[in-house]
């Protein structure tokens, strides 16, 4: 099965005004609204944007898989043959034969959950070969070894024995090869990847960039490539569609639309992404920190392991300083998260002491204190969450959930309502919406509710776990930035968890690195993101993928090998 | 600083058009609005509503005695009721002849349109009679005017003691109805208690309980229920008899309450915005009340009320077999035991079809509506 | 899977322990033991009874020794002499009265469950494939009808309409002629003609609940992603239904089976008594209300075993066709 590779640059996807429109109860909802690109052959189009810009909708229009009840409602999708002629792919019917003989065939495609995306209860083996029986009716033996060679091909290890394993015995990164094998099984001269890397930690994210790069070269394929990460873009892109509510903002080759943006969303959208780049205009502005002030909180030889036997905090030590931003940063499963309530004792870890300073100046251990105590300790330590909808409870009002900490602290009557009035402004929201229920609001306006609550009893140290994870790139420094406002004009310290080294770097005056339950480095931000002293952490950085599409790095970063071996098939992780 | 950039989800939530109501509109209101858009549901409320209302009022709305016998009309059939007679309106029901089939030694009846009986709307009732046991009363909804000798209204026939099925079956639902609300306020206690000890203790009390539940499930109902009824002594008085059989009946239903609050207990207790509360020093307690029960209460009303309709079940076919409730208590069970053999139903179906209806009807609207109460539980689902 | 299989049987263990106490209670309910019943009957038959004989039989059945011990006497009769006592109505062990009705109930169950699967999956495919379709209402729509009628109403009515427009007197298993005669070929297909009806009484209302989930259980593996993914690759949207969703769909269907079971069992016992058939039913029913205690006592231990090794072959089942399961 070899195909003469046409030289690249030749269009093989021209699609033209495409409109994909949701009828719904209240009208029509247009997804996709008059888009238009070209696809070359052995060239990547990224197409960017936020939640909600129809992208995702955008690329499965090209193979019409797009979900009930959306439907192509006009334009052209002209896909250029092998024996040169063109086929109109919008015209076809989405049920009929025409249409199936180019998905999987001609145009692959790759999606953003591996997991969700393949079936449970089949071997991979048998998920792979599916499409060589189906396009060139290949079985048996012949479609076992075409299926290794794949194997082979995306550089699982072991093909032999993965071959008959099911998807939840693979990581996610693996899982995702195993897409990328299916997809590449009938040599398609397009490969759609919506998302591919979204749900992977950085460095597995890095792996698999690398692997569609060399696929792409080997192949000569076009790859569409949709993501909202304007990292990724910059490192794999050769042309850039930028999307926003259905509509192409700007297109353009990777380099102008990073360094000359003609669009206004455009230059918004690089614009924050490039914001996060370097530390926030505040923190350089201010003075030196005293280094010689007693710590506000003192984590030593913290330990916790589950029930399961997982060690998911291994011996970690730590301090808090008065007014400072503690980043923590790791990759799923690292421990970081189980680390953050500890501090509150969510969880109770089973040795090691976290000395938290009274306001007195007596230290007490938060990991033995009585629930008296830790009552009193947790109106002065607080906690902001990941999940903008599951942190607020449903049957509330936004009111109702502000004022519930200052109850619960005895404010009573007027004072309570005008306290929650002030919070609310605070944070940037209408006291009048106080009466609104959550599901009212944006994911943005919830996770300020979220800090209003946090900020409400006026705590001294906020532990903030991933809380712009779930936020939009143009949305996460805005909420840096007021979370930054109040340290400032509250004297607050915060514990700063997250897996992106972006918003770390941007708010953190240091930062500690988690891996595997244990802090492999900590430091000043300025020199852990500059000058790493270990292995981990110079790997980490060098996976995240830079926003200049001048200064590609993530094909030449720093490999970590940790000294234990990886097993060959992780049982089912985080991601 | 409004997020400009943050569309809601592709297919775009239902309250987006809604106005500024549904942003102040709490859980209720919320559940109101997606559960009105279930029309079976809602009309099975209404009949819900009905059939309860019909088994409060049952004295008054039922035109005669039930257990009054009347030898003349054995098996008699039903008179079907006539709004008009002779051009003018005038309800009435035709007056039954009775021969006697020399052949097969069987009354036969046959209705005279020529001697109307006439019936009218809150008529004299034949017995002065204590509305909802307290408020005498001396009107029935319905009833002959006036009934002279030879004249009967058995608008769903006669039993072989000559009793009205129309009253019987209106009392009968005082018994069914009411078994399975009692049943359900019994389970309710039950699974609520010992769903929310197993969730909130977990561990091996959780275990311990979840065997039990898995045990009591793997067992045959019916055969566990006619071993337990079957010790209950003949002799003993009725109301006795009905609390033990709503006890046996419910002794299933429990356990699949319990298993929803465990299951809601478990999701919930790991909630952010359980953790929340608990991180601003609300007690165990009042997270309880404050978090856990409002947010599963709409589980649980769903849940119970699909309950209601397997206890109705459970009673009917108890009574049936003769080892549940017993004459001279009436409900429709008991009433189809006189439908017990082949024969029977053959001469009189009505003695089969008519409570067969009404559980039928009942069981049907309490599943539909618990179809959609369940639809409607959470109404955030697609809102958020 | 072999582990598997073992730790299952080893949880069944305390369940079956759990069972044979429950049966053994209900045995004990009645007021008084059952020579005290037997004596009073006795007695209104107007003969005497000898104190000493009572006592013997006392002694017998270890009625004097503490409730623990009469447990253990009767259980240990049941699991090593296969004694299950003495029916004292019909005065026969129960075990000559038994297994030839608990065979036919098995057989009952068994064809009602084939009965219920077969047309089940295909009602509930197509409700969910057509979803909001007038096939779909339809079907919702009568589901819903037949859960609402009680098993022996079912059968009440269905002989009715058999007797009153076909003219047709149903009832038993066998025609009158076949009854005590040995299985022969004219014997199954008279079996066959009369099965039919007790096995469609039966299954209505399982069947109802299945084709209820098995839409459920589709839909909601419809819109999944991996139903995407193999219509990227270019399946054909039949094989695409039957090879993924309809494939996952089935597996939450086995678990059904857990309850399907006893829910059957249940109605075939109360559908065999209103059209007498041969089967346990009748029997219980008679010896409940008799207070024929040990023959009532071991059918219902009986029927509840097996329907604890039924709910045991749908998880080995479940996990044979579920790797997650299976690996867990």
């Amino acid at each position: 099965m070899t195909k003469t590779l046409n030289p690249s640059g030749d269009t093989i996807l021209k699609v033209e005004d495409l409109r994909t429109y949701f009828p719904t109860r209240t009208g029509v909802f247009k997804a996709v609204d008059g888009v238009s690109f070209e696809l070359q052959r052995g060239k990547t189009l990224c197409v960017v944007g936020e939640s909600g810009s129809g992208k995702s909708v955008t690329a499965r229009s090209i193979l019409q898989i797009v979900d009930k009840p959306g439907q192509i409602e006009g334009g052209s999708i002209l896909l250029t043959r092998a024996d040169g002629s063109k086929t109109d792919l919008a015209r076809l019917d989405p049920r009929g034969r025409d249409i199936r003989g180019i998905r999987g065939k001609e145009i692959a495609m790759i999606f953003q959950e591996p997991m969700s995306s393949l079936s449970p209860v089949h071997r991979i083996g048998t998920q792979i070969g599916e499409t060589l029986r189906i396009h060139f009716g290949i079985r048996g033996n012949e479609q076992r070894a075409r299926v290794l060679e794949l194997l082979k091909q995306v550089e699982i290890p072991r093909p032999e024995t993965a071959i008959d394993r099911y998807t939840f015995e693979f990581s996610g990164g693996m899982r995702q090869r195993v897409m990328i094998a299916m997809a590449l099984a009938c040599n398609p001269s397009v490969l759609i990847a919506d998302e591919p890397t979204t749900a992977l930690d950085v460095t597995t994210q890095a792996e698999i960039l690398d692997l569609i790069k060399k696929l792409q070269q080997s192949h000569g394929m076009a790859v569409l490539f949709i993501t909202h990460d304007m990292g990724v873009v910059a490192e794999i892109a050769d042309e850039v569609l930028v999307m926003y509510r259905g509509k192409v903002m700007e297109k353009g080759p990777v380099d102008q639309i990073f360094h000359a943006p003609q669009d206004d969303y455009t230059r918004r959208l690089i614009g924050s992404v490039v914001k996060l780049e370097k530390k926030a205009e505040v923190r350089v502005r201010r003075a030196e920190m005293p280094t010689e002030t007693p710590p506000l909180l003192e984590v030593k030889n913290l330990s916790l392991t589950f029930a399961s036997g997982l060690k998911a905090v291994d011996d970690v030590s730590l301090a808090v300083r008065p007014g400072e931003t503690l980043g923590i940063v790791g990759e799923s499963g690292s421990g970081k998260t189980t680390m953050g309530r500890c501090l509150l004792r969510i969880y109770d870890p089973q040795s090691g002491t976290i000395d938290y300073r009274r306001t007195d100046g007596r230290t007490l251990d938060i990991r033995t204190a009585d629930n008296a105590t830790l009552k009193d300790i947790r109106r002065e330590v607080r906690m902001i969450f990941q999940d903008p909808v599951g942190s607020l409870s449903p049957r509330k009002t936004v009111g109702q959930i502000i004022a519930e900490p200052l109850k619960l602290a005895g404010m009573k009557g007027s004072e309570r309502d005008d306290r929650v009035a002030h919070l609310m402004r605070q944070v940037g929201l209408e006291p009048a919406w106080r009466e609104r229920y959550p599901h009212a609001f944006s994911g943005g306006q919830r996770q300020r509710i979220g800090i209003a609550r946090a900020i409400a009893v006026n705590p001294r140290l906020i532990v903030a776990d991933e809380a712009t994870s779930a936020l939009d790139v143009s949305l996460r420094s805005q909420m840096l930035d007021l979370m930054m406002q109040l340290q400032d004009e509250m004297g607050l310290s915060y514990v700063f968890i997250s897996h992106d080294m972006s918003v770390i770097r941007y708010m953190c005056d240091r930062v500690a690195v988690m891996y595997r339950g244990r802090i492999v480095e900590a430091g000043e931000t300025d020199r852990v993101v500059n000058d790493p002293s270990h292995d981990y952490t110079r790997a980490l950085l060098s996976a995240i993928p830079h926003p200049d599409p001048r200064s590609r790095r993530i094909h030449n970063r720093f490999r970590y090998e940790p000294a234990v071996k990886r097993a060959q098939f992780q049982p089912m992780d985080k991601s | 600083m409004t997020d400009i950039t943050h569309l809601p989800p592709d297919t775009g939530p239902s309250f987006d058009l809604a106005g500024k109501d549904i942003a102040a509109a709490g859980q209720w209101r919320l559940f109101w609005l997606k559960f009105k858009k279930h029309k079976i549901a809602l009309v099975s409320l209404v009949v819900i509503i009905f059939m309860y209302l019909v088994a409060a009022f049952a004295d008054f709305i039922a035109p005669f005695d039930p257990n009054a016998t009347n030898a003349r009309f054995t098996y008699a059939p039903p008179q079907g009721l006539s709004l008009m007679h002779e051009g003018a309106f005038r309800p009435h029901v035709d007056q039954l002849r009775m021969t006697l089939n020399t052949e097969s030694m069987r009354r036969e009846f046959t209705p005279d349109p020529a001697r109307p009986v006439p019936v009218g709307f809150f008529v004299k009732a034949p017995q002065p009679y204590h509305l909802l046991g307290f408020i005498p009363m001396e009107t029935k909804l319905f009833g002959m005017i006036d009934p002279k000798p030879g004249d009967s209204m058995y608008i769903f026939g006669a039993d072989r003691l000559g009793r009205d099925i129309f009253s019987r079956v209106v009392h009968g639902a005082k018994i069914s109805l009411s078994i399975g609300l009692v049943g359900v306020f019994m389970s309710l206690i039950l699974g609520v208690t010992i769903g929310g000890v197993s969730g909130f203790f977990g561990g091996w009390v959780d275990l311990a309980i979840q065997r039990v539940i898995e045990l009591l499930r793997s067992i045959p109902t019916i055969p566990l229920w006619m071993g337990l009824a079957a010790a209950i002594p003949v002799g003993w008085p009725p109301l006795r008899t009905y609390f033990v059989i709503t006890l046996i009946v419910s002794l299933i239903g429990w356990t699949s309450l319990a298993r929803e609050v465990r299951g809601k207990f478990l999701s919930l207790r790991s909630e952010d915005f359980v953790i929340a509360a608990r991180l601003d020093g609300m007690s165990e307690i009042g997270i309880i009340f404050n978090h856990l029960v409002p947010s599963f209460m709409s589980h649980i009303i769903a849940t119970l009320t699909l309950a209601i309709p397997s206890m109705i079940l459970a009673e009917t076919a108890l009574s049936f077999l003769g080892i549940g409730l017993q004459p001279p208590i009436i409900s429709w069970g008991v009433l189809l035991q006189e439908a017990q053999n082949i024969r029977a139903v053959a001469q009189a179906p009505w003695l089969l079809f008519t409570p067969a209806a009404a559980i039928v009807i009942s069981v049907l609207a309490l599943n539909f509506l618990g179809d959609g109460l369940r639809d409607a539980a959470d109404p955030y689902e697609d809102v958020s | 899977m072999l582990r598997f299989i073992i730790k299952r049987l080893v949880f069944a263990i305390p369940t079956l322990f759990a069972v044979s106490i429950i049966a053994f209670i209900i045995i004990q309910l009645p007021p008084g033991d059952y020579l005290t019943t037997l004596m009073a009957d006795w007695a209104s038959q107007g003969g005497a009874v000898e104190a000493g004989t009572v006592a013997a039989m006392r002694e017998r059945y270890g009625l004097d020794q503490p409730i623990y011990f009469q447990y253990y006497k009767w259980i240990a009769g049941i699991l090593t002499r296969g004694d299950f006592g003495i029916s004292f109505e019909l005065g026969r062990p129960v075990t000559e009265l038994i297994w030839n009705r608990l065979g036919f109930s098995l057989l009952l169950s068994v064809l009602t469950l084939c009965f219920v699967w077969a047309i089940a999956i295909p009602i509930g495919i197509l409700s969910a494939v057509r979803q909001y379709s007038i096939s779909d209402y339809t079907a919702t729509f009568l589901a819903f009808f037949f859960l609402a009628i009680p098993d022996f109403l079912m059968a009440l009515s269905a002989m009715y309409i058999m007797s009153a427009w076909f003219g047709q007197s149903v009832g038993g298993l066998f025609s009158p002629a076949y009854v005590d005669a040995p299985w022969s070929f004219g014997k199954l297909t008279d079996f066959a003609r009369h099965v039919w009806l007790p096995v469609i009484v039966i299954g209505l209302g399982s069947l109802a609940a299945l084709v209820r989930i098995m839409r459920a259980n589709l839909l909601d593996e419809l819109s999944r992603p991996y139903v995407t993914t193999a219509r990227a690759k270019g399946m054909s949207e039949f094989e695409l239904l039957i090879r993924y969703p309809v494939r996952l769909a089935l597996n939450p269907l086995i678990s059904t089976l857990g309850w399907i079971l006893p829910a059957v069992i249940s109605g075939e016992i109360i559908v065999s008594v209103v059209m007498s058939l041969p089967t346990t039913g009748p029997l219980l029913l008679r010896a409940l209300l008799a207070q024929d205690m040990y023959l009532a006592g071991s059918l219902i231990l009986l029927i509840s075993v097996l329907t604890i090794i039924g709910t045991l072959v749908s998880d080995i089942l479940l996990a044979i066709t579920d790797p997650r399961i299976r690996f867990q």
